[in-house]
């Protein structure tokens, strides 16, 4: 049986629910578009692109050619292959153990300060501001074997020098501290926004109970942030993983392959081997393995919002 | 009426955005500027804002060559660096390359064989001095019998020294090393003139180690694949030669210093900054490490590679694109003969770069060789020189019977493994010579089979 629409006094139709809704949101569309847009062209296209591209041979001229998963094997069977992601895995836990674990520990420190505070912020904060070539090339002083700071500073201590980015036991290590010292700042900052957000009684609390510095960041700290960890630690996987910058600036994937990441193989596929193909199909295989990480952060996101 | 303005609002958010998200310079290949009956032809490579006088000199030839040609209509692009492979691809992609574009020598192989430039071979003849042009250098340009492009300079590597350096360590700068038992001397006296002083530079990664490699090992008589390109060739006598002598002044002789340079500018700020006695390149480097580096020309001299019997081919030209009409690549023809190809004009017009204070006198571009336009070009290059020229005699005179030679297929692929051998005896003083060369032969032999 049809209803009939109800129909306001004078013969004039009342909008369906649809439209109602549709005009309610129609300002909040508008300014959406923008960003729907500029995301549709530059990181859903691209993606898609990606995709189509790690199957095809494509000189941007003729037609595409498409081979299947040759490009996959072409990039499978590179003797840079293997190295690039056990570099990139061994660069993502050495950056966990610093790049994560630092920045909590300074945060909780800037947190217990009473004075110079904001000073201390601004200094922490610092090396953010610098643009990541620069504070790269930085490095790449600091670590000269010859009058390199680093290699100054050992000396003054009677230390021996070290070859720092040109010895394959150290290069990797030297792209961490460089990473690490370039992202602490807002590792820093964004902790201590969460560790203000925890009601001071519980320290109160805990510190009428007996509790020491120890036990209060055990029992209350952590705890408290457990989510922001969570999702920092995600994000700090996701983001060590496309590391490309520092071996690009500072090693040159060198010396002997110690330093070659899966992006910078990436690069050399698609801008100096210009083979998109392979270097798309590289790019889809760590698009998958971010992705696993990418929906842990989401569901870990989905709960703290909840 | 209220929705009215936010339908407004709605649909002006989304034109801005796709305005932001898009664009046009509306100064394409299609004809822009060119009045009915005129070819345009886009060139690229005019020299930046930047650089005024040679932005001003390159003005001047268009309005020259378009008074000498009334029918073509030249469309400079200025995009700087003239061939970036970060973005050819995406210029193709786009409609956006020019229809005469330049490209460096490594890349001309791959762009050939990518079937991204045109078969010029039916218009080349039309270039009045084509058959006096060096065959090492237009066969940079040939595959398969076809000419896909022009070249615009040419040179083979050599070696570059500073001569204040081997004056202050005791060496004649006239004399320069001739074996690489001389340079090894070279590179120990300098070193030897205290902290900070390197001998010999080297590179080592980011795919610049194995392109020395290779220059290393032509000029000893080596070969980096076999002739029919399908195995690699330079686990020899020749390579290991390469590597040990590398091997011996890093460790031995101590005159290699301890810095790992990986990109062109590590050796050249070097260079430039008076620190490095000698390293591998062509006279035009001498160039760049005075405009870009703050180098003194007159502090550098050139000369051939110790031992020389061939050179690595280094250089650029111009290749056509894909979507160039006939009359485009007969106008661009044109415009690449006068403006690169003529004794007395363009690039060899000696007098009027001399006159806005432009370098001249250096060996280089060599496109003719000992040809009637060759000698007419070095004689001009002679009589305007604002260089010493004696600086690089050594190189014009030790160079004269040495083959250039192209760089091998996969050129940036077998670089990129050949890195590896480089950085190890450069950072390793255990390094197994033959072991490295071995276990590269394999990773280039797996990778020409593939292809």
């Amino acid at each position: 049986m049809a209803v009939a629409s109800p129909t306001r006094p004078g013969g004039k139709r009342k909008p369906t629910r649809f439209k109602r809704n549709l005009r309610r949101n129609l300002s909040a569309y508008g300014f959406l578009s923008g960003a729907l847009i500029c995301f549709a062209f530059f990181s859903w296209y691209p993606i898609i692109r990606e995709f189509i591209l790690s199957f095809q041979e494509n000189n941007f001229v003729d037609p595409p050619v498409w081979v299947g998963f040759d490009n996959f094997k072409t990039v499978f069977e590179d003797s840079a292959f293997k190295p690039a992601w056990v570099n990139t895995v061994v660069f993502t836990l050495l950056a966990l153990v610093f790049g994560y674990a630092i920045p909590f520990l300074i945060a909780i420190v800037l947190n217990e300060l009473r004075h110079a505070r904001a000073y201390l912020r601004f200094v922490v904060y610092l090396p953010v501001m610098l643009p990541p070539a620069v504070a790269v090339l930085l490095f790449k002083w600091f670590y000269d074997p010859g009058p390199g700071l680093f290699n100054q500073m050992l000396g003054l201590a009677n230390l021996p020098g070290l070859s720092w980015l040109d010895s394959t036991s150290t290069a990797l290590l030297s792209l961490v501290i460089v990473s690490t010292w370039m992202n602490l700042g807002s590792g820093t900052l964004i902790y201590l926004a969460a560790l203000q957000t925890i009601p001071s009684e519980l320290y109160e609390a805990a510190e009428l109970d007996g509790a020491g510095i120890i036990r209060r960041i055990w029992h209350v700290t952590i705890p408290q942030t457990k989510l922001i960890l969570a999702v920092m630690l995600l994000l700090q996987i996701i983001a060590t993983m496309q590391v490309f910058i520092e071996p690009y600036l500072l090693t040159g994937g060198g010396p002997e392959n110690a330093t070659v990441s899966v992006v910078y193989l990436m690069y050399q596929y698609a801008f100096n081997f210009t083979n998109f193909g392979a270097g798309s199909a590289l790019g889809l295989m760590l698009m998958l393995v971010l992705m696993v990480f990418s929906v842990a952060y989401l569901r870990i996101s989905r709960e703290k919002n909840g | 009426m209220k929705s009215r303005k936010l339908t407004i609002l709605l649909v002006t958010g989304i034109a801005l955005t796709a305005a932001g998200c898009g664009g046009d310079d509306g100064d394409g290949d299609s004809g822009a500027g060119a009045t009915p009956g005129q070819v345009s032809v886009t060139v690229a490579c005019q020299p930046p804002k930047t650089a005024k006088e040679e932005r001003r000199l390159w003005d001047e030839d268009v309005v020259a060559f378009e008074k000498l040609h009334p029918n073509i209509k030249v469309v400079s692009k200025d995009a700087f660096p003239c061939y970036e492979p970060k973005t050819f691809e995406a210029k193709l992609a786009g409609g956006q390359l020019e229809d005469v574009f330049y490209v460096n020598f490594p890349n001309v192989a791959r762009i050939i064989q990518q079937g991204q430039a045109t078969d010029i071979s039916s218009y080349v003849g039309a270039l009045k001095n084509g058959k006096d042009l060096r065959p090492d250098v237009t066969n940079i340009f040939k595959s398969g019998g076809k000419t896909y492009g022009v070249p615009r300079d040419g040179y083979g590597m050599g070696l570059v020294y500073n001569r204040k350096l081997f004056t202050k360590a005791g060496l004649d700068p006239n004399n320069p090393p001739k074996t690489w038992a001389e340079v090894r001397e070279a590179a120990k006296k300098i070193a030897g003139l205290g902290a900070g002083y390197v001998g010999f530079g080297e590179y080592s990664g980011g795919n610049t180690g194995g392109w020395h490699f290779t220059a290393s090992l032509y000029g000893r008589g080596g070969d980096a694949v076999t002739p029919d390109g399908t195995k690699a060739a330079f686990n020899t006598d020749q390579g290991k030669a390469v590597l040990q002598t590398l091997k011996d002044m890093r460790w031995t002789d101590n005159s290699m210093g301890t810095r790992r340079s990986i990109k062109w500018e590590d050796l050249m700020q070097q260079m430039a900054g008076g620190r490095m006695g000698m390293m591998l390149g062509a006279p035009d480097v001498t160039r760049d490490l005075q405009d870009k580096f703050r180098g003194k020309i007159e502090d550098f001299g050139v000369t051939a590679q110790p031992e020389a019997t061939a050179a690595l081919n280094g250089g650029s030209g111009y290749m056509f694109n894909r979507k160039a009409s006939p009359e485009k690549i007969k106008a661009g023809l044109l415009w690449l003969e006068y403006q690169y190809l003529t004794p007395g004009k363009g690039q060899f017009d000696y007098p009027r770069l001399k006159a806005v204070g432009r370098p001249v006198g250096l060996p280089i571009p060599d496109l003719y060789g000992t040809t009637p336009p060759g000698q007419q070009i070095a004689a001009d290059r002679k009589a305007n020189a604002t260089v010493p020229v004696e600086n690089f005699a050594p190189y014009a005179a030790g160079t004269a019977n040495v083959a250039a030679k192209p760089e091998p297929p996969l050129a940036q692929e077998i670089y990129a493994v050949l890195d590896t051998p480089m950085s190890a005896v450069l950072t390793r003083q255990d390094a197994d010579v033959s072991k490295l060369l071995s276990d590269a032969e394999a990773k280039v032999n797996a990778l020409l089979a593939k292809s």
